[in-house]
């Protein structure tokens, strides 16, 4: 089923949670909201799932207008944050609840409420769980289990608020893989909130970058990573390191060097912040044919596949990030106070707003 | 090498103390005093004993007080609960205040409150007026022993619900619904289980304080021997009359019948946790 959100707009108060959002959701699709806490995707979540009222505008399930529908008519499985198990039932009864209270015409027979939940539970790989309580579940366990019960009702739509927020870094890689094969099987279409870009990055089909309340992009995980259409997305999906720079004709200066860039072959002198990611820096120990400036290297942190550095650079202050692999780091062979050179490669290029 | 068993050191401390004084302040507090209530009583015969507790007047009010106690700590069971409800889930103007009058009968004295409860409910108060004329009684009947038992008890079951339900994520609720379930089925299936216990301590805790209740109800019950007479105030027109003997003997039966219907409540309290002793 489709989602389609057109021109929400949600205040608490004098608080903007929404400022005129539209999103389309394609049929089958698993789509990231992705943004830093307070940017409104928990409460855009909440208004899909109709837990929450838009002040104007429409949700659309497989274009018709559910907008003032029930939560309960809604058929949609939510996924609460903290999980939300209902504590002094089995596992087996939490996730056999949507079929107990469904009204008695629709109602399957024990007998197939047994099997179903049991189904459920082999999906997400706890049947052997089945009588314990939540209490006694890992934060893992928990999770899965929400899910089979969102899943119970055999929702059109399934909806997570932070799926992995409360998980520690080891669980949560395994559990979203996991989620995403569970995607591929079940083909459900399904929206989940994130502020961790690396998850949504990795998950997701789709990815709707947010932020103030706002849509800052929405494209594939490629799109967004390598064609981010806001300095904000760029910064917000990885690490940057951002040049003051002019921009004339194509071509952008950041310190005492000029490069060829593939934007603004129309734009004439004018202020723009010119952004880089630390492994698109190449340092060279020798001025090359390349254009390069000069640095001087600050800190060394040696310690995983990559190797961190942190230089200045000669003509002022500022700090330069940079990322090596570590075949790289030991062909250079420098060391803390060497001198080098900065070969920044895929430069991108956003104009200052203000004095444009 | 020989090992020496360590002696096992409690990180909590004062373990004997505390207790020691735990035993000895309920001792000088509650069993001293009791024990002699059940040693006066042995001055009978149990002839006369029985004589005594089986009186029709004194049966008549066992009746009287345990059973519009019960009324009352039911009727404070159902209304706290929705009270604390309303407490813990919305906010409105002057929540502070309506959180503040539900304590106010601890607080006042009970025979201030059996006094404004008859001046509103007798026949020319202003609720007595409107409901006397629909041929309903409330000042100096039964019905007057259940309203004043009930206004007493109604803290009792607001403030141990209250915490509960605060702690009840309004997440919970709204997984019910979006798993289909409607109101009454959350209510019944998620709210209910989770508050049973407390509303169950509530309920005793507000049975408790009616059983022993006196100053408010003999202003408005009208004490009228086999119709409207509590026990507390039998006791009491017995040691008037230097009845000593007399007096502990029915207030024996009381404590019986009082530690008896607490055991049993506490025991289905005791059950209905260990049902669900995992989720603990």
């Amino acid at each position: 089923m489709s989602i389609a959100i057109k021109n929400v707009v949600k205040n608490f108060g004098s608080f903007s949670a929404l400022n005129d959002v539209s999103v389309d959701v394609p049929s089958g699709e698993l789509v990231a909201l992705l943004g830093p806490s307070g940017c409104g995707k928990t409460t855009l979540l909440r208004i899909i799932a109709g837990l929450e009222t838009p002040d104007t505008g429409n949700i659309l399930f497989n274009g018709t207008d559910t907008t003032d529908r029930d939560v309960r008519e809604r058929q949609v499985g939510f996924v609460f944050q903290h999980y939300a198990l209902f504590r002094h039932m089995t596992v087996f009864e939490n996730v056999a609840f949507g079929l107990r209270v469904r009204p008695r015409s629709t109602r399957p027979t024990d007998a197939e409420i047994h099997r179903r939940v049991h189904e459920l539970l082999e999906l997400v790989q706890l049947d052997w769980l089945a009588d314990r309580y939540p209490p006694q579940l890992s934060g893992g366990q928990r999770q899965r289990i929400a899910l089979a019960r969102a899943l119970a009702v055999e929702p059109k739509v399934l909806l997570l608020d932070e799926p992995f927020g409360a998980l520690d870094a080891k669980v949560r890689k395994d559990l979203r893989r996991w989620l995403r094969r569970l995607h591929d099987e079940l083909h459900i279409t399904s929206v989940f909130v994130t502020h961790d870009q690396e998850e949504a990055l990795e998950v997701a089909d789709r990815i709707v970058v947010m932020n103030h309340g706002k849509v800052e992009q929405i494209g594939t995980p490629q799109e967004v990573y390598d064609k981010p259409a806001s300095p904000f997305v760029y910064q917000f999906l990885g690490n940057v390191n951002l040049f003051h720079s002019r921009v004339n004709a194509g071509r952008a200066s950041i310190a005492d060097i000029e490069l060829q860039i593939d934007s603004h072959h129309d734009t004439q002198d004018s202020a723009a912040f010119a952004y880089v990611r630390p492994h698109d820096i190449d340092i060279q120990k020798e001025r090359g044919s390349q254009p390069a400036f000069e640095a001087t290297v600050t800190y060394v942190h040696a310690i995983g596949p990559l190797v961190r550095l942190e230089l200045q650079r000669a003509d002022n202050t500022e700090l330069i990030e940079a990322e090596l692999t570590r075949e790289r780091f030991r062909e250079l062979d420098i060391t803390e106070g060497a001198r080098v050179f900065i070969q920044p490669r895929n430069v991108r290029v956003f104009l200052d707003q203000k004095s444009a | 090498m020989a090992t020496t068993i360590r002696k096992h050191r409690n990180v909590l401390p004062g373990f004997r103390l505390s207790l020691g004084y735990t035993i000895l302040y309920l001792s000088l507090i509650v069993l001293i005093p009791l024990a002699a209530t059940f040693l006066k009583t042995a001055e009978l015969s149990f002839a006369e004993f029985w004589a005594v507790v089986t009186a029709p007047r004194v049966v008549a009010s066992y009746k009287l007080t345990f059973g519009a106690s019960l009324l009352g700590a039911l009727i404070n069971a159902v209304f706290g609960l929705l009270t604390a409800w309303v407490l813990v889930r919305y906010t409105f103007p002057g929540k502070k205040i309506v959180d503040a009058l539900v304590d106010l009968p601890f607080a006042l004295p009970t025979a201030v409150a059996g006094i404004a409860l008859t001046a509103v409910y007798a026949g020319n108060g202003w609720i007595g007026s409107l409901l006397e004329p629909n041929g309903i009684k409330v000042a100096f009947t039964p019905l007057g022993v259940v309203v004043a038992l009930t206004f007493i008890g109604l803290p009792f079951v607001v403030r141990t619900v209250q915490p509960v339900l605060q702690d009840l994520e309004a997440e919970t609720e709204e997984a019910a619904a979006s798993l289909g379930a409607n109101r009454w089925q959350t209510f019944r299936k998620i709210i209910l289980p989770a508050v049973w216990p407390a509303l169950l301590t509530g309920f005793a805790l507000a049975f408790a304080r009616a059983v022993g209740e006196y100053g408010s109800v003999i202003f408005i019950a009208g004490n009228m021997p086999m119709v409207s007479e509590i026990t507390p105030l039998i006791i009491i027109t017995k040691l008037e009359q230097y009845d000593y003997t007399g007096a502990t003997a029915v207030a024996v039966v009381m404590l019986v019948i009082s530690f008896l219907l607490l055991l049993a409540i506490n025991g289905l309290q005791w059950w209905s946790s260990h049902r669900h002793q995992a989720s603990r």
